[in-house]
């Protein structure tokens, strides 16, 4: 027997805890703003009178990073439960078999050579380049470990960690070639895909964030129905009329654009993919109806949490968010091993 | 012995070959079925069993020959279309995730869910009934036995076909040893739910181990694998002769009649 909620139940309290993270990482801070004070702000938005501190230090520096919080962790938790339906695997995390990592080192290698190996493309695309070349990156990624790894009747789960670890050590590798040739700004910001953090948020790439995640939120809606069936098998699937090929690949761009446009803009922040539609799980159950919008509101509410204590906890200094996110994932990761060890 | 009525309704298949690299999975197999009726397809480990279920199924494609539904190609039908009409129970599934016997019931009507009936929730509790796992419904599917799993897919299979096709097409419910692991009582209680389900106009077709079970309930049996590589089709009390089963199982056969006049074999 299961004791499960109902999808309004988990759905309301991933809202709600959403909700809390939001208003806790809205509060909190190097420059503390009172729950009056915010409300002040909020009510005034708009009216552009008003130029307290609190006002500027929340729309120009707490807010986007909050929006990108959001944006960051609905998108890699709504990409952890789609690589999850697809590969029939609750331990394929984006982070884990290295799309995440996939996209850092695109990145890197745009920043670092972009202006010297193609000195058009920053110019063609301007601020979309970073993204796109994320996303390239992720998307190879995707391709290499699902053809590596699939097999009649699903994916072989010890074969798919194990692509992503070589993965992750060529990313890892890539990236220390590319410190030694970056300028000293240009390491930083290569430290800075490696630990994940939301420090950069600044509006332009906020919202360009937040729209990729978006859509990528709305395209996935269409996939739910067909990714339960899945589970049965892709031949079985077949069978019940899902056209499992157009829900593959709609499945991997989808996944690669969200976390190539959300790694592009904060680095790798792991394992969010891998708790939060785990955790929906456990207590909706698996049917991605609800697993998929529910993960994407817990991951958003766990990187919001994640984020507020990397800025608080050792204030002024600030620790990485993905060193964080790291601290809580691989405990978890490595009691799901346990769990799941019989089926590796 | 092939079967000679054409019928338009028809399943059939016609020189066939599925080869998978060098192997001969199945060759030069032809086979008319027809709906309303219970055909049982037979034949010794590696005969290609399900192989042709599954060319049967427009699950897979054959290498050579043709397979037509109301005397089209299968392939024409499209995947979507047939599976409004066309139910496969696997010989084994494994599920991802911990989804519910009534959650894996209940996509069985997957197809139907752009056109949904008044009384899905019914379908799914109905079907379970049938296949009697009603009890099991809340409980996780990879948990169960095995013949409980392979009661939760024929209820699957079931809540695919439920309602006749408004158009008047015929429902075919294939069926992959659907009895391999269940104990004797459902053994015979599923035969007769097939049976059943054949009266009611389905053609059901199902691989099958147990002659007995065969012998009794099929119409007709469809025997691969025989000492000529050849495949017979027939009724079922004309092609399951002991010479034929033991040239085909290599195994000595001597039929009884049963307290109610069935034939049935002892083996040995």
């Amino acid at each position: 027997m299961t004791q499960r909620f109902t999808a309004r139940a988990v759905l309301g309290g991933s809202l709600m805890l959403l909700v809390v993270a939001f208003l806790v990482g809205a509060v909190s801070g190097a420059y503390a703003i009172s729950l009056p004070q915010l409300w002040n702000v909020l009510a005034t938005l708009g009216q552009g009178a008003d130029k307290s501190p609190e006002h500027l230090v929340f729309l120009n520096i707490r807010l986007p990073r909050l929006v990108l919080g959001v944006a960051a962790g609905a998108g890699l938790g709504m990409a952890g439960t789609l690589m999850q339906g697809l590969f029939r695997n609750p331990l394929a995390d984006p982070g884990l078999v290295g799309i995440s990592s996939g996209a850092a080192l695109a990145a890197g290698v745009t920043i670092i050579l972009g202006a010297w190996l193609w000195p058009v493309l920053p110019r063609t695309l301007g601020s979309w380049t970073l993204v796109l070349m994320a996303f390239g990156g992720g998307l190879s990624v995707t391709l290499l470990i699902y053809g590596l790894s699939r097999s009649e009747g699903g994916t072989r789960m010890a074969l798919m960690l194990l692509a992503g670890i070589a993965v992750n050590a060529l990313a890892g590798a890539g990236l220390g070639f590319l410190s030694v040739m970056a300028t000293d700004e240009q390491l930083r910001s290569l430290q800075f895909w490696l630990l994940g953090s939301l420090g950069g948020a600044r509006w332009s790439a906020v919202l360009l964030v937040a729209v990729a995640v978006l859509l990528s939120c709305v395209a996935a809606r269409s996939l739910a129905e067909p990714l339960n069936a899945i589970a049965l098998g892709e031949a079985q699937a077949a069978l019940l009329g899902v056209d499992v090929e157009r829900t593959k690949r709609r499945a991997i761009v989808v996944t690669a654009v969200a976390v190539g446009a959300v790694t592009a803009t904060t680095g790798i922040i792991g394992f969010i993919g891998l708790i939060a539609p785990h955790w929906v799980r456990m207590v909706a159950g698996p049917d991605h109806r609800v697993v998929l919008p529910a993960s994407a509101l817990l991951g958003a509410a766990l990187v919001l949490a994640a984020d507020t204590v990397a800025r608080t906890a050792m204030a002024p200094a600030e620790l990485p968010l993905g060193v964080l996110t790291a601290f809580i994932g691989v405990p978890m990761f490595l009691w799901m091993l346990r769990r799941f060890r019989g089926r590796i | 012995m092939t079967a000679v009525q054409r019928d338009p309704m028809a399943l059939c298949c016609t020189g066939v070959e599925v080869r998978l690299d060098a192997k001969t999975l199945l060759a030069d197999a032809s086979v008319h079925l027809s709906p309303g009726r219970v055909t049982a397809i037979l034949g010794p480990n590696g005969a290609g069993k399900s192989t042709l279920l599954s060319v049967l199924a427009g699950q897979r494609a054959p290498t050579q020959g043709s397979v037509t539904l109301d005397g089209r190609p299968l392939a024409d039908h499209g995947m979507q279309a047939l599976a409004l009409r066309r139910a496969l129970m696997p010989q084994e599934s494994a599920v991802a995730f911990d989804f519910t016997a009534q959650e894996i019931v209940a996509l069985g009507r997957y197809p139907h869910r752009r056109a949904p009936v008044h009384d899905e929730d019914a379908i799914v509790d109905e079907a379970m009934a049938l296949t009697d796992v009603s009890v099991l419904a809340p409980r996780i599917l990879n948990t169960l036995s095995g013949g409980e799993k392979a009661r939760a897919h024929m209820a699957r299979a079931l809540a695919q076909l439920w309602h006749p096709r408004p158009d008047g097409a015929t429902r075919w419910l294939l069926l992959d040893e659907p009895t391999a692991a269940l104990d004797l009582a459902h053994q015979h209680s599923a035969m007769r739910l097939l049976r059943a389900w054949a009266g009611r106009g389905v053609g059901v077709v199902a691989v099958l181990h147990d002659l007995n079970l065969a012998r009794r309930y099929a119409d007709e049996v469809v025997v691969l694998g025989g000492a000529s590589g050849g495949l017979t089709q027939g009724a079922t009390a004309e092609v399951l002769q002991p010479a034929l089963i033991e040239a085909v199982w290599g195994t000595p056969c001597q039929p009884v009649t049963s307290a109610d006049g069935t034939v049935q074999y002892l083996f040995g």
